[in-house]
């Protein structure tokens, strides 16, 4: 049920009072954001319905292919500066032959799959929080519920599932048009020629950067759904509401990409 | 039908419903009327598990629906339909799948069945050549009654109505309220109307029941509820110029 009763507490009277409220109320918040999750996946049988196709397609084009021109601009231009800080250090060691793999190393492990992360959380995240926001101060999700429609099955899962695929595929685009951004200024500006530069791309990458990368990408694309959902169906107050879960969105998902990223790369390596 | 057992609803520290006890009969139409946030509309979302009392019972036959455990409100809240204030309408479908919507996602219809179904209740409020509209393009009034065709469609015991009439023309208003007493006369459909016009209340309920303070003040019929000498009543019905002689007598209900 995602229509709730508001949670309105007495005001604590005490310092450790207070302490133990916020720890209370923090833990209450994690754990119905992560009942959403659960739920949005226990729903994903339903993926092969007719109704679910169409919307899962729906969301693939709002999220994935309109993002596309960003993701594009951002993954390009990382892979230029990448390059260019990069190489202009090893042209002391005389080195620069060897940016390639370090654009590549670094794109897949890390870059690729926090620039997408970072970019559908802005984009696409944000726009689910605020669709979400408005959608419960309407009382459509009120109504959903009426109905005996599960919000959860009809508005959550469909974005989970998106988002599961977006972004790791995202995230591998980004790595590509990354290295062709270091490639491009490898050439121009550090004089490597094309072969050097993806030979020694290929040369030090393993398909374990690659695997890291896009399982990165894919629990980015969790929080995303679960954070946006979660501060959506949270809102109250009208529009000043609806504005204030996108902005909390945003921030949250920033965070937890961070946070979620440092943990999976301090699981594989 | 639907019983209120001793209902206090708090929100925080703030009381709306205090000890509120009565009682909706099959097949009748019974409209809540009262000021604004004396917990008209709260007390539509306890029938339905919207919220839930903070203490007391709301029953629905022999079930406590305050009390039914999560996987029973399905069951519970089929036997509704429930007309929003705001319409709640969803954005992106136009208004034929909008109205569609609970058959495809809660029946085994096929789709010539289903768009029977749907042009019949779009036909029913006046909307039949509406269908690719989407809720954006509509007007408030219009959009109103998409979200009454999507609730009838069903064809549900019982109606919930929350301000049917608010912002709507007067013509489009008795519409309404034709409507609402032609879906109870024909089909036997129990209507719950939560309204501020007391002109519509008295034209087409069976009773009338005036909350104020959390509590229920009164409960009448519309003849004897226009005798009223409570002054909450009477402050009201004066403050919409109703005199006891007024233009609701030629109201819808024989």
């Amino acid at each position: 049920m995602i229509v709730r009763d508001p949670v309105l507490r007495l005001p604590p009277k005490h310092f450790i009072q207070k302490i133990g409220q916020y720890f209370i109320s923090v833990l209450a918040e994690v754990g119905k954001a992560s009942m959403i999750c659960v739920g949005a996946f226990t729903n994903m049988r339903f993926m092969f319905t007719r109704r679910a196709r169409a919307e899962i397609i729906r969301q693939m084009y709002i999220s994935a292919v309109k993002s596309l021109p960003v993701v594009s601009v951002v993954a390009f231009f990382i892979g230029m500066i990448l390059a260019l800080q990069i190489g202009i250090e090893l042209r002391r060691y005389n080195q620069e032959s060897l940016i390639g793999s370090a654009v590549m190393i670094s794109m897949l492990r890390e870059m690729g799959p926090f620039m997408s992360g970072i970019v559908l959380a802005a984009c696409v995240g944000a726009a689910m929080a605020a669709q979400m926001g408005t959608m419960t101060v309407n009382e459509e999700i009120a109504a959903l519920e009426v109905m005996s429609i599960d919000p959860l099955r009809f508005l959550v899962m469909p974005r989970m599932v998106t988002m599961i695929l977006a972004v790791p595929m995202l995230s591998f685009y980004t790595c590509l048009l990354a290295l062709v951004g270091g490639a491009v200024v490898g050439y121009t500006q550090l004089s490597v020629p094309w072969s050097a530069y993806w030979t020694s791309a290929f040369d030090f990458a393993g398909l374990r950067e690659l695997y890291v990368g896009l399982f990165k990408a894919f629990i980015f694309g969790i929080v995303i759904v679960t954070v946006s959902c979660y501060e959506g169906f949270a809102t109250t107050r009208g529009a000043v509401g609806v504005g204030e879960a996108t902005r909390r969105s945003v921030i949250s998902n920033f965070l937890l990409i961070l946070i979620f990223g440092y943990f999976v790369t301090r699981l594989f390596y | 039908m639907i019983r209120f057992e001793h209902v206090t609803k708090k929100f925080g520290e703030k009381t709306v419903l205090n000890d509120l006890s009565y009682e909706i009969k099959q097949g009748e139409v019974f409209c809540l009327v009262g000021p604004s946030g004396t917990g008209k509309s709260v007390s539509l979302k306890l029938m339905i598990r919207l919220l839930t009392p903070t203490s007391g019972e709301v029953w629905l036959d022999d079930v406590c629906v305050s009390r039914a455990e999560s996987h029973l409100l399905p069951k519970i809240r089929s036997r509704f339909g429930y007309l929003f204030q705001s319409a709640a309408l969803l954005a992106w479908m136009n208004v034929f799948e909008n109205v569609a919507l609970p058959l495809r996602e809660k029946t085994k219809l096929s789709e010539a069945e289903i768009r029977e179904k749907v042009c019949s209740a779009l036909e029913k409020v006046g909307l039949a050549k509406d269908g690719d509209v989407f809720p954006s393009d509509l007007s408030g009034g219009m959009q109103k009654r998409a979200g009454l065709a999507r609730a009838i469609v069903t064809e549900p015991e019982i109606l919930i109505y929350d301000e049917p009439t608010s912002g709507l023309d007067p013509v489009t208003a008795r519409m309404i309220d034709t409507m609402i007493v032609d879906l109870n006369d024909r089909l036997g459909t129990t209507s719950v109307v939560v309204t501020h016009d007391l002109h519509s209340a008295l034209a087409i309920s069976d009773r009338i029941a005036m909350l104020g303070g959390g509590k229920i003040i009164d409960i009448q019929p519309p003849e004897a509820f226009i005798q009223s000498k409570v002054p909450e009543i009477k402050a009201f019905l004066d403050a919409q110029y109703i005199t006891q002689r007024g233009s609701w007598e030629k109201g819808m209900k024989s």
